[in-house]
């Protein structure tokens, strides 16, 4: 039984509607004239490429921005949001891409935050418990109401989401890019859960960049590009070719995965242990070998020790034990400066706040790294003239957008900072390479040179460790995948060794053998 | 010897802590409100200064000790105001506008004072109060029930104020926009005016802390007054968790030092006074290290919240 079929639940709202909404921001036509709707009963999905303005989209829609034209429908009625206050009121759910939870909050207080209590001035948190527990039986969403959220795991974090939306009656609810952060199962889990609340009357606006998911749960889909609508299809004979198309502008050509020439053990991890930044052991005993001429992945969900691993192979972390060894020597306690000299490089995963100093200019940040190398210096002073020789020749090389090579970093597009960061980490032909998320928040023209390169630089006898949270990417570009959870190695795997479902199991915790018998 | 600890002495340090707490305490609690929403007021010091003023400038001249309580929380909302003003509405940067409030208040009592006031005077402020019954149980009743009315509203404060952070659907608010003010947003929280609410309320207590400094214990104004009371009011919260009780423990272990310092001083032990002063102040520092591990401030302390439109 659903709590909203209750008398005293107001009626649901069954259709919205964004008419020629155009969206600016200093600089940027973020939106230009798009239409969109979304009923009840299905699932909208809105495709696009980051930045092509989907979120922009959505977030007018739930009252975070005002579009500068255009008018919003709900019913049928022309409405007005100035917050979210407003689209919550109107009967619109949002759930963010980084979940809105208060981590030190428990999941009641969490859902009963911002709502007119029945015993005014005080909580009502046994009411809101009650009701909690009823949704969750109602639509399959089990959560335990007097939880904290920083003791949920992910999965658990977004069905609290998923309950703020149902608890306020949201008839419709948008989800931003709402499987990132989930293993295969938990999408299934996701989708399933996503049916049961559609059966009962809701509708979904479903953003993502992930064609297959698109195709497997979405009736209807429409693609925005550069901040306009495309087009909006039926789901039905649809193809991923159409969508690609459709979100590029181009076909895109597959990367043809040829195979690679392994040489000798480049780099060898024995039973290394580390303490996390809560304090407790986020990496258990890890035993990898990677050899020269070969991509490594590393699969696994976010928070299993992938973080610190990087970590203390680039020496940004102390490990607790084990031993690492680069080429033979022993590089355990060698401090960074020593391990970049030794030809280690590094794509972090948090691009603007460790891989690049958003105030400086493209220049400054090309040479962070090797500015003191004896062909960029005078004696002690700096030679501009060669560090803007060279600047200019990358920037060519890599393709990078930039108005000049004196911009600051920080008005350049995600992928344009990635090839950057990517043309410094290459520039001293690394024995050994760690990218982290190379691709994440990057859009598909610069995510295809960055695995290009990337396949380059392997097939130069470079061995590399690629850590990635979109398995997609790990299984496209790794020689061999190592699954991790909880800071252990569950299993490594040959690239074409296990399918897509194996490798969930493995990322769930489920050991090797078992995932293989599924 | 022997008679420094003798039952009085003792009775009379506990006596002086427990009237000693009470600026503290309200000024504490008014910035653990503050700090909860995620604005770290440096400027309570300030507030104090300019709210003793009024207290006591209303009650030299009229002699009315309610109209002297409504100045002080008049001049506080005032000075709320500003600060939200500053750090909520502009966004500045909180600890350089706090900062700047104090030279203000400091500045501002400073000068009323001499215009208005020119020497010190002393006041007829808030008499001892005793409590029917209560006060002529031995020892408890010395200490606990023969003091002024702001003593009293001072401890009830602490309840009080525990019971609207955790009970209440505006408790929740503040705290959830200290730690996550984008979440609280997407809710329909008005995230700045749950702010400006908690920065006014702990300026208001501010304000009443130095009005109680200067009517109920001291009975005078002299310029700076409080000489950095407020910033350790600032440390307490810190250092009580920004939860009433670790406040109240707070206030009353730095009262207790100050009493003893005090008393020591009364009973001329052979100690450099300047020595004694500095006693409190270097307790601040040894309980702030000592407390750092367990400290988890709000998240989004210090922290203007944006929704990125602009």
């Amino acid at each position: 039984m659903s709590a909203n079929n209750s008398s005293s639940a107001p009626k649901r709202i069954s259709s919205v509607e964004m008419k020629n909404i155009v969206k600016r921001f200093p600089g940027v036509l973020a939106n230009t004239d798009v239409n969109f709707d979304v009923r009840a009963g299905e699932v909208h999905a809105l495709l696009g490429e980051n930045g092509a303005g989907k979120s922009t989209l959505m977030r007018q829609l739930y009252g975070l921005y005002k579009p500068n034209e255009g008018e919003i429908l709900v019913d049928g009625r022309p409405v007005v949001f100035n917050s979210p206050a407003d689209a919550i009121k109107a009967g619109i759910g949002m759930i963010h891409q980084h979940f809105m939870l208060i981590p030190t909050l428990t999941v009641t207080e969490n859902v009963a935050l911002g709502l007119t209590s029945s015993r005014e001035p005080m909580l009502d948190l046994d009411v809101v418990e009650k009701k909690i527990l009823e949704l969750s039986k109602a639509y399959g969403l089990k959560v335990d109401p007097s939880a904290y959220i920083w003791q949920l795991s992910v999965g658990e974090q977004q069905r609290v989401e998923i309950i703020k939306a149902l608890y306020r009656n949201a008839g419709i609810i948008i989800l931003d890019e709402p499987t990132a952060v989930l293993t295969p199962q938990e999408v299934n889990d996701l989708f399933a859960t996503l049916r049961k609340i559609i059966a009962e009357g809701h509708g979904f606006v479903f953003i993502s960049h992930k064609l297959h998911e698109v195709m497997a749960i979405c009736d209807r889909v429409s693609v925005l590009r550069d901040g306009a609508m495309i087009g909006t299809r039926s789901m039905e004979g649809v193809t991923r070719e159409d969508l690609v198309k459709m979100m590029v502008g181009r076909e895109m050509k597959t990367l043809p995965h040829q195979d690679h020439k392994e040489g000798e053990v480049r780099l060898k991890i024995k039973g290394l242990r580390a303490i996390g930044d809560r304090n407790t052991e986020t990496l258990c005993g890890v035993d990898l070998e990677i050899r020269s001429g070969e991509i490594l992945g590393i699969a696994g969900v976010s928070g299993n020790g992938q973080r610190e691993l990087a970590q203390c192979l680039t020496g940004l972390r102390k490990s607790s034990a084990g031993t690492i060894f680069l080429d033979g020597d022993e590089i355990t306690h060698m401090p960074l400066l020593k391990r970049m000299e030794a030809g280690q490089a590094y794509i972090p995963e948090e691009r603007m706040q460790d891989g690049a100093i958003r105030e400086f200019s493209v220049q400054e940040n090309l040479f962070l790294r090797d500015h003191a190398a004896p062909e960029n210096t005078h004696g002690i002073f700096l030679n501009f003239k060669r560090m803007s020789e060279r600047t200019a020749e990358v920037v060519k090389q890599y393709n990078v957008k930039t108005p000049t090579i004196e911009t600051p970093i920080k008005n350049l597009s995600g992928g344009n900072i990635q090839k950057l960061i990517l043309a410094r980490e290459l520039s001293r032909k690394p024995k050994f390479l760690i990218a982290a998320q190379p691709t994440r928040g990057v859009d598909i023209g610069a995510t295809e040179y960055i695995h290009q390169r990337l396949l380059e630089q392997r097939d130069s006898g470079t061995a590399i460790l690629l850590i990635s949270e979109d398995l997609d990417e790990t299984r496209s570009l790794s020689d061999r995948i190592a699954v991790m959870y909880e800071g252990k190695i569950v299993g490594i795997v040959g690239r074409d060794g296990a399918t897509v479902e194996q490798i969930g199991l493995m990322m769930a915790g489920i050991s090797m053998e078992e995932a293989m018998k599924g | 010897m022997e008679e420094i600890f003798s039952q009085a002495v003792l009775i009379g340090i506990i006596t002086s802590a427990i009237r000693l707490a009470t600026p503290y305490i309200f000024a504490s609690i008014g910035e653990a409100f503050s700090q909860s929403s995620g604005v770290v007021n440096l400027g309570v010091d300030g507030i104090m200064l300019v709210g003793a003023f009024v207290a006591y400038y209303i009650t030299l001249t009229t002699g009315n000790l309610w109209l002297a309580v409504l100045g002080a929380v008049i001049i506080g909302l005032l000075m709320g105001l500003l600060m939200s003003f500053i750090s909520v509405t502009m966004r500045a940067e909180q600890g350089i506008s706090g900062i700047g409030l104090y030279m203000f208040g400091l500045g501002l009592s400073s000068l009323l004072f001499k215009v208005l006031v020119g020497s010190v005077q002393t006041i007829e402020g808030f008499h001892e109060m005793d409590i029917p019954g209560l006060s002529t149980i031995p020892v408890i009743g010395e200490i606990f029930f023969r003091n002024s009315l702001p003593v009293y509203v001072a401890f009830l404060l602490i309840p009080v104020a525990w019971w609207f952070l955790e009970k209440t659907t505006w408790g929740l608010m503040i705290r959830a926009v200290g730690q996550n003010p984008a979440a609280a947003d997407s809710l329909g929280v008005n995230v700045n005016r749950v702010r400006y609410f908690s920065v006014c309320f702990g300026a208001i207590m501010a304000s009443l802390a130095g009005a109680s400094l200067s009517t109920a214990l001291v009975n005078l104004f002299q310029e700076n007054l409080t000489a950095g009371l407020g910033f350790i009011a600032v440390a307490l919260v810190y250092f009580g968790g920004w939860k009433p009780v670790g406040i109240l423990i707070g206030a009353l272990l730095f009262s207790t030092v100050n009493a003893f310092q005090l008393w020591m001083q009364v009973l001329g032990v052979n100690i450099p006074s300047d020595v004694a002063v500095m006693l409190p102040y270097l307790l601040t520092i040894v309980a702030l290290v000592a407390v750092t591990s367990r400290i988890r401030p709000p998240a989004a302390l210090n922290k203007p919240f944006d929704r990125g439109e602009n």
